[in-house]
């Protein structure tokens, strides 16, 4: 069953890539939707009836040289099957909205088939995901990263008319590159010291990587730390963290179902995915889990002011993913990898929602996605503004404090900030979180204010014939939304519940511990402790994580609470993200319905910081200058002075000796004389023979 | 049947006899039997070889299906394969077909052009089949005449300067070797390639001119044969003819230098260098290492400023050859493992680029990168073909471009970790330019007035490529079809090469003790 998930996207993709002339443009898209769904509804079979125990499937033997020993093969735990339902049901659905969305499309000509390597296209991303969440070796998650990387560099320049397009396809695959340079060197390393590089393998050598030193480059590092911030790294090109992000506003060129599906649900939270499936090994490196804490914060906290004032509406949405898949690294870095998952989860049902609804409005207003062109849409397109107001409600964290009642975002998003602030003790970490959940809320309902409410702003015609989209269009909203606000609820105690429960859902072994001996041995401020007795004993035991590395899908290590820690927080903590979405909120209603003059006269006053975020704090100019340029301008150099001045000029002139000789013979050749010289360089060749046969008549 | 190495050799040189003899006359017919006798004769080449493969036990370290004859002047006959070697074999009889039939429209001097593969195809066979140094040296040396010839006389406007660049760079090593051959044969008496394998050349330093040569003779003769194969690989500083040659000869030559002739270095330090002078190679290491991840980044930001897609493709062949003297001289399973399979998909995947550049330069006979934009709007057949070897060459996995890579980088890490750092960078660099050339020529909107009627490949073409597309996937995800024929020559080789380290270690104690 589990290969029949994987392999049938695959099969789409080929059938619709090279069959569609046979079954036409229609046929194809159904044929890799239906193969979609077939998979989504396996993938929820295998999700819901999953033990928590790690099956293997052999598939075919892969790279074999030596003690190296891949394979193609199928890891099932559940990790796996949350990727799985995530993947598949998105894609499924995204499939669907893509009949209607992708239907007419102005960049290409009248007759122009482009549907069938569209669906191709979106079925072959799928599979390789899934090929990458589903490996049971580093080798094979790799084919799947790369193999995603390629499905988004074709999605990204899919309108390949589009200099703008091409370009960012280009900027995301070499960006991404420069992540996987990280990652295959993490990768080479875990070869040299487990001499294997397989999961299993890897996990049970986790704890003696700590203990480990390697000398890499000019000094000697702690072998699990290494290891891990070379895997991280790779992690953050393809999750687009602080530094290596600036291929994902880009990446906006490409269609909008392509955003949804892979720039928002589910390629980007690759990267989170790896830390988790690796997480026995980065149990064992404090300080490259501080590493992953801090970029994490500090993608949160940038992307969060970029999106403040980003006008194209895909923008805001693709800052926002980056910033939330901060959020996502901050719980895995802090050691609660349960929650980092948690979030994906939530996070691919409101943001593929944010991005589809996007994509509608768009559809709908003939292709314009400024939003100050925008405006009074909600009467328009009833339907689309009620899911984004869904998808608004959950991203910024609507719901009822100190319950477990809330949209999915509320959940997640709280049950990270609380691990935050348990895993950093209330530090940096934590507060970049909730300043950049209060940005989250205001950028977010600035969208929502900017595009359905007001008066029309920009081309009256456009506006005139704005419309609601098709049904096609309008069910895979539906489905998304209950996702959203419901997903959060239904998954909260699997995810973010005591320890005992988490660690059955991932299939964990666990113990009952001393609890009060336990507490007193971590000394946490008075309020704190009192909390976690409280929950202690709500729980009636307290459960921590037990079991080796590689037992179940994730792993905490000896002396990691911070999951029970983190209920246990003081209530301020805990109620803190509400209020900074509130003051979001507030904000954003001040300044887009109430006094829709301000955010212009914000922006005069603060003008040196209004164009710096603007233009995204100015990273690409600085990659520009600092990279790009002296790259092009070291390429050309090294040709025309090294390989034609300086060697060509060099060996020219002792090679080939004078010149007037050179030409000589040059000319001859050219009048024909040609096969005298090749004759001459036979008889030169008998001659040595000879030569060298006499030599060895005479020993 | 005894003799199969040397009819699987020998098929394309009666062939081209045959042509030389008994065809007359330059009219369309004659030219026509010209091609299919070619085609013909590779095609059989390639069935014969078939059966090498099939009856080769790769678990047999040694050489198989020897054949020893007395020679001309008391010389030796000898030819047999091992695992490192036979591969080679198949692959060049492999390409073969495929260049003849890449050469259909070629108009001038038709009975000479097939003459000229023909031959070159019976020497590099050759190369990798002799057992015997002089053998092994007129092979190698006699595969530089017909390829000469090729760049010299179907080349393009400056065929004249690339062809004795080319010629002048190969021949200049060539000496070299030969001295250090001149020198192996007085020194063991024989000429015999598994006997000099096993052979120990004289280690001890020695100084020369006043300089301390560590290692002695085996590192003078090792930088002898180094010269030789160097400029065969070709490797960074003496890669320059390289360009040239490739883009002034016509696409069927460029598709065999870059698919077949550039392997006989690598070739040549398996077989030579490494079992030959184990001692030498180990001082040597550092510097090929250091000259090897030059190669891959300098060569790879030369590719960026190219403006001639054949340059550019000529300066990515040297980058990926950078990754196989890196494995090769790695010495251990990973790394040759993965020397050997670069090697191979490189054959694959530069032979199908050179393709592909000669797929638009047969319509618009010109190679420089700016005529072309936007072909997928007439081209969509093409397109795919010309991604999925862009995307072999930038090493992606689930193609034959990958796993030479991964298993050269994987086998470097273990020895030599700036090295392993510094490569990979190129993976970055090749995603650069060979995407950028990709995006220049096939994407955009087709608005260059003479790209208007382009048409898109034909059924000639299709089949020259399917092979290609077929051996890169297939090769990309079974990779086991190759490592299980080089692996135990590779581990048998590995384990010599490090038995004869130590033996020359615990001499060289003995020695000190003394």
């Amino acid at each position: 069953m589990e290969t029949i998930i994987l392999f049938a996207p695959l099969v789409g993709a080929i059938i619709a890539g090279f069959g569609w002339r046979i079954i036409g443009e229609t046929g194809a898209q159904w044929v890799t939707t239906g193969l979609l769904f077939l998979s989504m509804v396996l993938s929820w079979v295998v999700f819901l009836g999953h033990d928590g125990q790690t099956h293997h499937i052999h598939i075919l033997d892969w790279i074999r040289s030596g003690t190296l020993d891949t394979t193609w093969s199928i890891r099932l735990d559940r990790l796996t099957a949350v990727m799985l339902i995530v993947i598949t049901t998105v894609s499924a659905f995204v499939h669907l909205y893509s009949f209607g969305y992708m239907a007419h499309d102005e960049n290409f000509r009248e007759g122009e088939s482009y549907r069938p390597r569209f669906f191709a296209y979106l079925s072959f991303f799928t599979f390789a995901m899934l090929m990458l969440v589903t490996a049971d070796n580093l080798a094979q998650m790799f084919f799947g990263w790369e193999g995603v990387g390629l499905a988004s560099y074709l999605l990204i320049g899919f309108y390949f008319r589009k200099p703008s397009a091409n370009a960012a396809a280009i900027k995301a695959f070499v960006v991404n590159r420069v992540g996987d340079f990280g990652f295959a060197l993490g990768i080479f390393a875990l070869f040299f010291l487990a001499d294997s590089i397989k999961f299993d393998d890897i996990f049970a050598m986790a704890p003696q990587l700590a203990e480990t030193q390697l000398t890499f480059l000019w000094t000697d590092w702690n072998a699990a730390n290494l290891v891990a911030v070379l895997l991280f790294i790779g992690a953050m090109g393809k999750s687009a963290q602080f530094i290596l992000h600036t291929w994902l506003p880009d990446a906006m060129e490409g269609p909008t179902p392509v955003s949804a599906l892979i720039h928002a649900a589910t390629m980007v939270t690759a990267g989170v995915f790896l830390v988790c499936r690796m997480s026995p090994v980065f149990e064992y490196a404090d300080a490259a889990k501080n590493f992953v804490v801090y970029i994490g914060a500090i993608t949160a906290f940038f992307a969060a002011t970029v999106g403040l004032v980003q006008n194209d509406i895909k923008r805001v949405i693709a800052y926002s993913t980056c910033s939330q898949l901060g959020y996502m690294f901050v719980a895995a870095g802090v050691g609660v990898y349960s929650v980092a998952m948690f979030h994906l989860l939530t996070h691919a049902f409101f943001k593929a929602l944010l991005f589809l609804g996007a994509g509608s409005v768009i559809h709908g207003m003939h292709h314009e996605q400024d939003m100050r062109n925008y405006g009074g849409l909600r009467h328009k397109m009833p339907w689309t503004f009620w899911s984004m107001l869904i998808g608004t409600l959950a991203i910024t964290g609507v719901g009822i404090p100190l319950t477990g009642i809330g949209f999915a975002g509320f959940l997640s998003k709280d049950a990270i900030i609380e691990s935050a602030y348990a895993g950093t003790a209330g530090g940096f970490g934590f507060w970049a979180l909730v300043i950049a959940a209060l940005f989250t809320s205001f950028y977010s309902w600035r969208l929502m204010f900017m595009t359905f409410w007001g008066k029309p702003r920009g081309d009256k015609h456009t506006h005139e014939h704005a419309h609601e989209s098709g049904a096609n269009m309008l069910v895979p909203l539906g489905v998304l939304a209950i996702g959203a606000v419901f997903s959060g609820m239904v998954w909260y105690n699997s995810f973010f519940g005591h320890t005992d429960t988490v660690a059955k859902f991932f299939g964990v072994p666990y113990a009952e511990a001393g609890a009060h001996g336990e507490d007193a041995g971590h000394g946490e401020e008075a309020a704190a402790g009192a909390e976690k007795d409280k929950t202690a004993n709500d729980g009636k035991h307290h459960y921590v994580f037990a079991g080796a590395p590689g037992e179940g899908a994730i792993h905490a290590a000896p002396g990691n609470d911070v999951l029970t820690e983190a209920h246990a927080v003081p209530k301020w903590v805990k109620v803190s993200p509400f209020i900074a979405m509130l003051l979001g909120l507030a904000t954003a209603y001040w300044f887009y319905i109430v006094n829709p003059a301000m955010p212009r006269w914000l922006a005069e006053v603060q003008r040196p910081l209004y164009l710096f975020l603007l233009n995204k704090w100015y990273i690409d100019e600085i990659y520009d200058y600092a990279i790009v340029r002296p790259v092009k301008a070291l390429a050309r150099a090294l040709w025309r002075g090294g390989d034609l001045g300086v060697i060509d000029g060099f060996l020219n002139g002792v090679a080939m000796g004078v010149v007037p000789f050179f030409t000589r013979l040059a000319g001859r050749a050219q009048s024909g004389y040609i096969f005298t010289y090749a004759f001459a360089m036979v008889i030169g060749i008998a001659v040595l023979i000879t030569w060298m046969s006499f030599a060895g008549g005479a020993e | 049947m005894d003799n199969l190495l040397s009819i699987t050799t020998f098929i394309p040189a009666i062939a081209a006899a045959i042509l030389a003899v008994f065809l007359r006359g330059d009219d369309e017919a004659a030219q026509r039997n010209a091609k299919w006798v070619a085609l013909i004769a590779t095609t059989l080449t390639f069935i014969v070889s078939l059966f090498i493969l099939v009856q080769f036990d790769p678990n047999e370290t040694g050489f198989q299906f020897v054949e020893e004859r007395e020679w001309l002047l008391g010389l030796n006959y000898k030819m047999g394969v091992d695992g490192i070697s036979v591969l080679f074999v198949l692959l060049t009889t492999f390409i073969m077909p495929l260049t003849i039939a890449a050469s259909w429209h070629v108009t001038t001097r038709v009975k000479e052009y097939m003459i000229a593969f023909l031959a070159l195809e019976t020497l590099m066979l050759g190369v990798f089949m002799a057992l015997d140094l002089v053998l092994f040296y007129v092979f190698f040396e006699g595969g530089l005449i017909p390829m000469f010839l090729i760049i010299g006389i179907w080349g393009g406007k400056e065929r004249i300067y690339a062809a004795f660049k080319f010629f002048l760079y190969t021949f200049f090593g060539s000496v070299l070797m030969l001295v250090a051959m001149v020198g192996m044969f007085v020194d063991a008496g024989t000429t015999d390639i598994p006997t000099l394998m096993s052979h120990q050349f004289g280690t001890e330093t020695f100084s020369l001119l006043g300089v301390q040569i560590v290692g002695g003779v085996q590192t003078l003769m090792f930088l002898a044969f180094f010269a030789s194969f160097a400029v065969k690989m070709p490797m960074w500083p003496v890669h320059t003819w390289l360009p040239d040659a490739h883009v002034q000869a016509p696409t069927a030559g460029s598709v065999v230098l870059a698919a077949i002739l550039l392997k006989m270095g690598g070739y040549g330090f398996l077989r030579f260098s490494l079992p030959m002078f184990p001692v030498g190679a180990e001082v040597m290491t550092p510097l090929v290492f250091w000259l090897s991840a030059i190669a891959i980044v300098y060569t790879s930001l030369v590719a960026l400023a190219q403006e001639d897609m054949k340059k550019l493709i000529a300066y990515s062949s040297v980058a990926h050859m950078g990754f196989v003297t890196m494995g090769i001289f790695a010495a251990n399973q990973q790394g040759v493992d993965g020397a050997i399979f670069q090697m191979i998909s490189h054959g694959f995947i530069s032979g199908a680029l050179f393709l592909c550049v000669g797929v638009i330069y047969d319509r618009m006979h010109t190679r420089a990168i700016d005529a072309y934009g936007g072909l997928v709007n007439r081209m969509p057949a093409y397109a795919l073909v010309f991604m999925l070897f862009t995307m072999a060459n930038v090493g992606l996995p689930g193609t034959s471009g990958f796993v030479g890579e991964f298993l050269t980088l994987m086998g470097v890490f273990q020895v030599n970790t700036w090295i392993a750092a510094v490569a990979a960078t190129g993976v970055i660099f090749s995603a650069c330019y060979a995407l950028w050339l990709y995006r220049r020529v096939v994407f955009g909107d087709l608005i260059k007035e003479s790209l208007k009627s382009i048409t898109d490949m034909g059924a000639r073409e299709r089949a020259i490529f399917a092979p290609l597309v077929a051996m890169t996937l297939l090769l990309g995800v079974y990779p086991s079809l190759v490592t299980d024929i080089i692996g135990p020559s590779v581990e048998h080789l590995i384990a010599n090469y490090d038995t004869a380290l130590a033996e020359a270690q615990a001499a060289s104690q003995v020695a000190a003790s003394h």
